[in-house]
């Protein structure tokens, strides 16, 4: 294979690695945007996400099959309960601490997450679940480059999935409210935008985004793990932060360079796939010592 | 000290008794010695048990330096006892310098990883000090995993146990008394430094980081004094952890590690020595008391330390306010 063809796989592979990435990132970003925390369940919720996908798949399967219908019902199924679910984080655990002190809110967030991994453990026994999506491995040959048809839906998906937050954001009456609460709360309250709805929405959508990922995460590669959001948490973290963290595009464009950025590092010689997770967080400390703002980020002056 | 513990609660009680000096030491002096006698009254296996609840009582002080004076989230405190237990099951094991000239340069190397990630990141908001550290953790278990200086996912084996005054430390009793004298050392040292100017400094930015640094509390430094001063009470214990085991390997210093290290800091009550000293026993102890639970002991802590931070976010044993 000449070097050309290689690239070109690699920057297919880095899009579709790039595209989880991506969802999970906005979910960070949205809810640091709109209420200043950092939501460290957020690699859980996706987590949990991938498996509310398995579950509702396991019962439509009869009635759907397993093939990309069921896993699209399964997944939006998915995304409107975890989004739920994420809403019930915010109102139990976040809501009465949003006056504490910012380590309490961490530990409060650290411990949601440890009980969210934890109850997947109890539930699974620790093993890794299969899937059980059936999608095919149908694909397109352009010379010696192979993209399949799962990875053109995955990265298809993911695309309109960003491009309708996009929408939703500039487009409707909550985004318009959503946009300014991260601006200015109090203000807000005094305008008469329900503050706390405009937050539940919030969690809402950052949580069916990253369960969306999920899902698609579970049927692509083929199997769930009650610690697979550990990683992606962190790696989309980074992601949000290279992209500026509560910028919404910067997440998206975040998102696509991490994946980029880590499918082609498997390339440099020394680095390899053994070396992949050591690379991105290296990534992860260099953007923060040298640009803590990210790409698309505003610079704004935090009390700690 | 202003008497602030409520008096109604058992717990409250047990507060008021022990920050009343004319029973304080009595009591310190019956647990010194109730610890003398343990290993002998309760048998091999709990020796062991102790062992490791003391060894969580060095390394959850250190951590409370960290969290409880400083008031900044580690998530990734393992990686301070990686750094330990592998200096020396490198430089000691591997290339056979003494143990106890061994301890230094694993202080040292510990102290010098924390002023490599603590200085860039202090700077910034202290959430992403907490996801960089866990960050760490992460590169420093996966290096352990990757490297063949580290022994690869298998570890280090057959670490030589030290000698001490012509006396080589073998049993499991041994090292009872080893981590006996080491947790006492680890109390004094702790109560000493939040005495200190330092300390003082660290409960000021803690409280308000604005006003210390306008009172000319450089925060950047302080709070970096106080991740080196963990990283040196990890960095100890992993070298100890490394010579009593005699093998380590990367799982013993992953992120669940970190996290039950933070647990038992948060659940006994974040800056006051006895509360964590009570955390560390809880999170070691209450696995043996809790046989069924098996696999899921990290979500009993987990969903204690939930209910811990939204009902009592001091902990069981809280900071006095002062």
């Amino acid at each position: 294979m000449a070097l050309t063809d290689l690239v070109l796989q690699q920057l297919v592979n880095g899009l579709v690695l790039g595209s989880f990435y991506a969802l999970v990132a906005l979910g960070y970003t949205m809810v640091f945007g709109v209420v200043k925390l950092l939501n460290f369940a957020h690699g859980e919720v996706y987590m949990v996400g991938g498996f509310a996908g398995f579950v509702v798949l396991s019962v439509v399967s009869g009635a759907l099959g397993s093939g990309w219908t069921a896993v699209a019902f399964s997944m939006v199924l998915a995304m409107i309960g975890v989004g739920f679910l994420g809403v019930v984080i915010q109102r139990i655990a976040y809501q009465p601490m949003l006056s504490a002190p910012r380590l309490s809110i961490l530990i409060t967030a650290l411990a949601v997450s440890l009980v969210l991994q934890n109850s997947i453990l109890g539930a699974t026994g620790g093993r890794y679940v299969p899937f059980g999506a059936d999608l095919g491995f149908g694909g397109i040959n352009l010379g010696n480059l192979f993209i399949s048809h799962n990875q053109i839906i995955l990265v298809g998906t993911a695309g309109v999935l960003m491009l309708s937050l996009e929408l939703f954001i500039s487009r409707t009456q909550y985004g318009r409210a959503m946009r300014a609460v991260s601006i200015d709360k109090d203000m807000c309250r005094l305008m008469g935008i329900d503050v706390n709805r405009v937050i539940a929405v919030t969690f809402f959508l950052g949580s069916g985004l990253a369960a969306a990922a999920g899902t698609m995460a579970g049927a692509y590669y083929g199997s769930l793990w009650y610690f697979m959001g550990f990683l992606i948490g962190l790696k989309a973290f980074t992601a949000a932060v290279i992209g500026g963290i509560g910028s919404i595009p910067g997440a998206m464009l975040g998102g696509l360079i991490l994946g980029l950025l880590e499918s082609f590092g498997t390339m440099i010689p020394g680095v390899g796939s053994a070396w992949k997770d050591v690379f991105s967080f290296s990534i992860l400390i260099l953007v923060l010592v040298f640009k803590p703002t990210g790409l698309l980020g505003k610079s704004e002056q935090e009390r700690m | 000290m202003i008497e602030r513990s409520p008096v109604h609660s058992p717990l409250g009680r047990l507060q008021g008794v022990w920050d009343n000096p004319a029973y304080r030491w009595p009591l310190i002096f019956g647990l010194l010695a109730l610890m003398v006698v343990a290993p002998h009254v309760l048998g091999p296996y709990a020796t062991v048990i102790l062992t490791n609840a003391l060894l969580y009582v060095v390394l959850a002080l250190g951590l409370n330096v960290v969290v409880g004076y400083a008031g900044l989230l580690d998530l990734g405190y393992a990686a301070f006892f990686a750094v330990g237990a592998y200096t020396i099951g490198i430089v000691h094991h591997v290339y056979g310098l003494d143990f106890w000239l061994t301890l230094p340069i694993a202080v040292l190397a510990a102290a010098g990883a924390g002023i490599i990630i603590g200085s860039p990141t202090l700077r910034l908001r202290s959430d992403y000090l907490a996801i960089v550290t866990l960050g760490f953790g992460e590169i420093v278990r996966f290096s352990a995993r990757n490297l063949s200086i580290t022994g690869g996912a298998s570890g280090i084996s057959g670490i030589e146990r030290p000698w001490i005054f012509g006396w080589e430390m073998r049993s499991s009793m041994d090292f009872y008394y080893v981590f006996c004298v080491l947790a006492v050392l680890a109390v004094i040292a702790s109560l000493r430094v939040a005495d200190s100017r330092l300390g003082r400094a660290w409960l000021y930015v803690r409280h308000d980081e604005d006003a210390a640094e306008a009172m000319g509390i450089d925060r950047v430094k302080v709070k970096l004094a106080a991740y080196v001063i963990g990283a040196i009470y990890g960095s100890i214990a992993g070298a100890f952890f490394a010579v009593n085991l005699g093998a380590i390997s990367p799982e013993s210093f992953s992120f669940q590690q970190s996290v039950l290290i933070l647990m038992a800091v948060i659940l006994g009550g974040m800056g006051k020595v006895p509360g964590v000293i009570l955390g560390a026993f809880i999170v070691i102890l209450a696995p043996e008391l809790l046989r069924d639970v098996g696999e899921l002991r990290l979500l009993v802590f987990a969903a204690g330390l939930l209910l811990i931070m939204l009902f009592r976010p001091k902990g069981i044993w809280p900071s006095q306010g002062r």
